[in-house]
């Protein structure tokens, strides 16, 4: 589904993505580890468009598409969506207005006809209360005034209503507590099937109790320095990255 | 020749034509006064940058120009429709300056309400309309009101009665045609709002692509104690008009005057709106958005007079300038010594959407009481990026997220907006055709009624 080969990366003439290499195929969950500063964010920032980083060579392809050709909202269109780390503030934009507009671009690039308002509400509210969010947040301008946990859940509203093929979190589960975060893990659940990935980035294995990786990546100084299944990150709990870095220095 | 000269000869041209065509001549007061408005005009002249009112904005584009009187008030029904607002309304239309009674619809006006064009007034009964025009507006106010009144011979005369809430909006159109040979147009807008009378007046300047005429307008509204009136200015002429208006308000106690000032047309823009809150209770709302693209020049006045204790001024004024457009901020309060309780609010703000749009604000507040509440401010800036990156990583192309977000920076004054054909003017001129209306009104009902 997703092929991401020896990437290299370059943010205001530093190199942060070194030759990254990372397969994700269709029904996995990956999570990627790594102390701060080693790229996680970075990694998909790029796949979701970023126009600040700046690919110096490799080469990023979804379902066989060139993704860096992609525009930004083609990636989206395409079942690629950026969970943020930090979603932004949009004053004067109502929830319910970017979920419609989302909801119908994407189907529009799907050549499919716009969704009536009745059968999209419905979907809203299911959501919504998949969501433990209350109806009057769909007049609430996107993001604006929530509390970071709201953020969090708005992101994963929006996910499963757009019900992307790769789904990428960008420590979704920083600034949770624990009721917040298990909201959160179960709209994440709630998105695993046989045809869809989920890439998530996290600094602490906590998220992993709730949602199960396949695979766990630990990536160091632009590099997946180690991967492995779940245990590794439960390993990494306990033993820090100290020995990874070491592992791979030599 | 003066600039000045070559427009008074236009007033020498009209007269000569009005003493042969005319059934019956001017009555002496209009004459006396037109001379007045040549004499003030002469003496002033057109304003220049020293004039600290104009230092903004440059007229040469009037000035300079050679403008006619229109003769006829011929146009297509069809164009008027497209142009015109789709609404459901009392319809007063003027081609040029010039009453169209084919494009107009006066039939049916509910009792104790007036709508009429100002030549017809003046037939009928010239000494009733002789009592308020020129009252609030003088020839002292700027030289485009005394050129306005030396030339002005038609202009719609509102009048609403004591008590009477009129349910239809009153749609005065004032429509520019591309004329071989520009014209100029000085209409008046006399609006008389009696007691605890309630209203909705649209007026609308609108006109065809290449229409390159000059409208220089001067209204009048004077609101009896209790009357509620809500104004609209919908500027949509073509990109090579000039416009020029000043609005003048009278307000006796408990009424409320809402104005919303929307400009989205002219090369050439200047609007003042002048309230005077005469008694207690009196409030006044200014709305105001303008969007300016290409080399549009926008100004816009205002100034409220708090001329009595607890009265009410409430203003919210949203620029959004693209290209090289320049916009211009000016609003003003004045708190009256002993206009104690007062509360007057005013804010700006204004969206660049390029580096080489610019925009002058100018907030200004002149207190002489010492119990009063006042805020103003004004901000300038540009599209939050993230934002657009946000919305693009939704799906939504970057011309519509960047158009959303336009809007929705106009938002706080278009939220006020309830007439929907209006708001879908402004959203097409910032925005483009958006995939679903902005307000989602339509959604917000299903929501309601998914929740019972």
């Amino acid at each position: 589904m997703l092929e991401v080969k020896d990437l290299h990366v370059t943010v205001e003439g530093n190199e942060i993505l070194k030759g990254l290499s990372l397969t994700v195929n269709a029904g996995e969950v990956h999570a990627i580890m790594g102390p701060n500063g080693s790229g996680k964010s970075t990694l998909s920032a790029v796949i979701a468009g970023k126009e600040d980083y700046e690919v110096t060579s490799g080469s990023i392809t979804f379902e066989g598409r060139d993704v860096l050709e992609m525009e930004i909202e083609e990636r989206a269109q395409a079942g690629l969506l950026l969970g943020f780390q930090y979603p932004v503030e949009i004053p004067g934009v109502k929830n319910i207005y970017l979920l419609k507009a989302a909801l119908n671009a994407q189907r529009k690039a799907r050549g499919e006809n716009e969704i009536p308002a009745p059968e999209f509400m419905k979907l809203v509210r299911e959501k919504l209360a998949f969501m433990k969010m209350d109806a009057s947040f769909l007049q609430r301008a996107v993001n604006e005034g929530f509390s970071g946990g709201e953020k969090k859940r708005n992101e994963i509203l929006q996910m499963l209503l757009l019900e992307p093929k790769l789904a990428m979190l960008d420590e979704i589960d920083s600034g949770l507590d624990i009721d917040a975060m298990k909201i959160v893990a179960d709209g994440v659940n709630s998105l695993r099937s046989e045809e869809r990935a989920v890439l998530m980035v996290t600094h602490y294995q906590r998220l992993l109790d709730y949602i199960t990786p396949d695979y766990v990546h630990v990536l160091v100084d632009g590099r997946i320095a180690k991967s492995g299944d779940k245990s590794l990150a439960l390993e990494l709990e306990s033993r820090g990255y100290e020995w990874v870095l070491e592992e791979s220095a030599a | 020749m003066s600039a000045t000269h070559t427009f008074l000869n236009r007033l020498e041209e009209r007269t000569a034509y009005r003493r042969e065509s005319a059934a019956t001549p001017e009555p002496s007061w209009v004459a006396a006064r037109r001379q007045a408005g040549a004499a003030r005009f002469e003496a002033l002249g057109f304003p220049t940058k020293r004039d600290e009112a104009w230092k903004y904005t440059d007229v040469r584009r009037i000035s300079e120009g050679d403008f006619a009187l229109a003769q006829d008030a011929d146009f297509s029904p069809t164009t008027a429709a497209t142009l015109g607002l789709p609404l459901d309304a009392i319809r007063l239309s003027f081609v040029d300056g010039v009453f169209s009674a084919e494009l107009s619809d006066m039939a049916d006006l509910p009792a104790g309400l007036g709508v009429e064009p100002l030549s017809k007034a003046m037939s009928t009964n010239h000494e009733a309309v002789g009592g308020s025009l020129g009252r609030l507006a003088g020839v002292e106010f700027s030289p485009f009101t005394a050129l306005n009144t030396a030339l002005a011979d038609e202009g719609a005369v509102i009048r609403i009665g004591s008590g009477v809430v009129v349910e239809k909006p009153i749609l005065v159109q004032f429509f520019s045609r591309a004329n071989a040979q520009p014209v100029m147009s000085h209409p008046r807008v006399l609006i008389e709002a009696g007691a605890r009378s309630q209203a909705t007046i649209i007026e609308h300047y609108v006109g065809e692509a290449e229409a390159a005429n000059f409208t220089n307008v001067v209204g009048e509204a004077l609101l009896e104690r209790g009357a509620i009136l809500s104004h609209y200015i919908l500027q949509e002429a073509s990109l090579q008009d000039a416009h020029i208006g000043s609005l003048h308000i009278d307000q006796g106690r408990d009424s409320r005057f809402t104005s919303f000032n929307i400009n989205l047309g002219g090369a050439l823009v200047r609007n003042d709106l002048i309230s005077d809150l005469n008694a207690e209770g009196a409030e006044a709302n200014y709305y105001g958005l303008f969007f300016a693209q290409g080399r549009q020049h926008v100004d816009n006045h205002t100034l409220v007079n708090h001329n009595a204790p607890h009265t009410f001024s409430n203003e919210n004024y949203k620029g959004i300038l693209g290209d090289r457009a320049r916009g211009v901020f000016n609003g003003k309060v004045i708190v009256k010594r002993d206009s104690q309780k007062i509360e007057a609010h005013q804010s700006n703000a204004n969206l660049l959407l390029s580096d080489r749009a610019e925009i002058d604000t100018k907030p200004e507040l002149e207190i002489y009481a010492d119990d009063v509440k006042c805020s103003h401010g004004a901000t300038t800036g540009q599209l939050d990026e993230e934002a657009v990156f946000a919305l693009r990583t939704r799906g939504i192309d970057e011309q519509t997220a960047r158009g959303l977000l336009t809007l929705a920076f106009a938002g706080e004054v278009m939220d006020k907006v309830t007439l929907d054909t209006v708001a879908e003017r402004v959203e097409r001129a910032v925005a483009g055709k958006l995939p679903e209306r902005f307000n989602l009104s339509d959604l917000v009902d299903v929501a309601t009624a998914n929740q019972a």
